[in-house]
């Protein structure tokens, strides 16, 4: 039984918005009751895939849809894909822009985030075609 | 240790106005926000020197105690107006990072768990 399902589009490049999906996904978390160990987690992936998509990609969505047992975050996008995934779930590998290493980004540490923050983590990627990466966090 | 007894101690400046005292729980400083987004902690009380909007998002997603921006830098009134909006205490000291990590460590805070 899925209790809810959203999707949410994120536009690429809009450094202002960055955040905003994931504080909506957070608000419903917590009106829902669901424990904060695991917002703090659905968060945290959240965000960073949020991210990546402002800055990395070509624009996307995120849907997140909640179970009783689960939380499934998808987020996918329109390119321009991702050409070595093992480089990128390396931490510290990072091809961010100056521009927004100067904010922060790019540490290289956003992918590996998701994983080690979502029980099951997925990430298939085609070059000209896009993303598309499933995270689940057990409640 | 209270955000309250860091302002008085650290002869901070609370940007976002009157705010309700809450306990800061542990402190961390790093300017790469992913990084801060893996040790990030509830009721943790962070020190950067970036002051942009996505710090903002940073730390009311992970519910930090309060911000702490060293150097008196300049913080945008639209950054202070987001963090007001979403009750972040955003507070600016004149000392350099590694001073008010000291005022935090003297007063009992612990560091973020590593990890
Ligand atoms: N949605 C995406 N589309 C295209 N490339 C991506 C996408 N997400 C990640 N990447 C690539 O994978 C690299 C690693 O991503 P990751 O999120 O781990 O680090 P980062 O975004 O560079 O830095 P950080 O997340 O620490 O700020 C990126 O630098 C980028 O090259
Ligand atoms: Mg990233």
């Amino acid at each position: 039984m899925t209790m809810i399902k959203e999707t949410y589009p994120v536009k690429a490049g809009d450094m202002t918005a960055a955040g905003d999906v994931s504080a909506r996904i957070k608000r419903q978390m917590k009106q829902l009751g669901i424990p904060a160990s695991v917002v703090r987690r659905v968060s945290v992936g959240t965000y960073e895939a949020e991210i990546n998509l402002v800055i990395h990609s070509e624009g996307g969505r995120i849907d997140f849809s909640i179970s009783p047992e689960k939380i499934t975050i998808r987020v996918v996008d329109q390119g321009p894909g991702i050409p070595d995934l093992k480089k990128a779930m390396t931490e510290g590998w990072s091809t961010a822009t100056n521009e927004v290493r100067n904010m922060g980004f790019g540490a290289g540490m956003g992918l590996p985030n998701m994983k080690r923050n979502a029980d099951e983590f997925t990430i298939e990627s085609t070059v000209g075609v896009g993303t598309d990466i499933t995270m689940s966090f057990n409640i | 240790m209270q955000v309250s007894e860091f302002v008085k101690l650290a002869g901070g400046r609370v940007l976002t106005g009157e705010y309700e005292d809450r306990e800061i729980a542990c402190g961390y400083t790093c300017d790469l926000l992913s990084h801060v987004m893996g040790k990030g902690q509830a009721d943790m009380a962070w020190i950067t020197v970036q002051a942009h909007m996505n710090v903002i998002a940073v730390a009311a997603l992970l519910d930090f105690a309060c911000v702490i921006i060293p150097e008196n830098l300049p913080v945008d009134e639209t950054i202070i107006a987001k963090a007001a909006q979403e009750d972040i205490i955003m507070i600016s000291c004149e000392q350099t990072a590694f001073e008010l990590v000291n005022v935090l460590h003297e007063g009992g805070v612990p560091s973020a768990k590593k990890g």
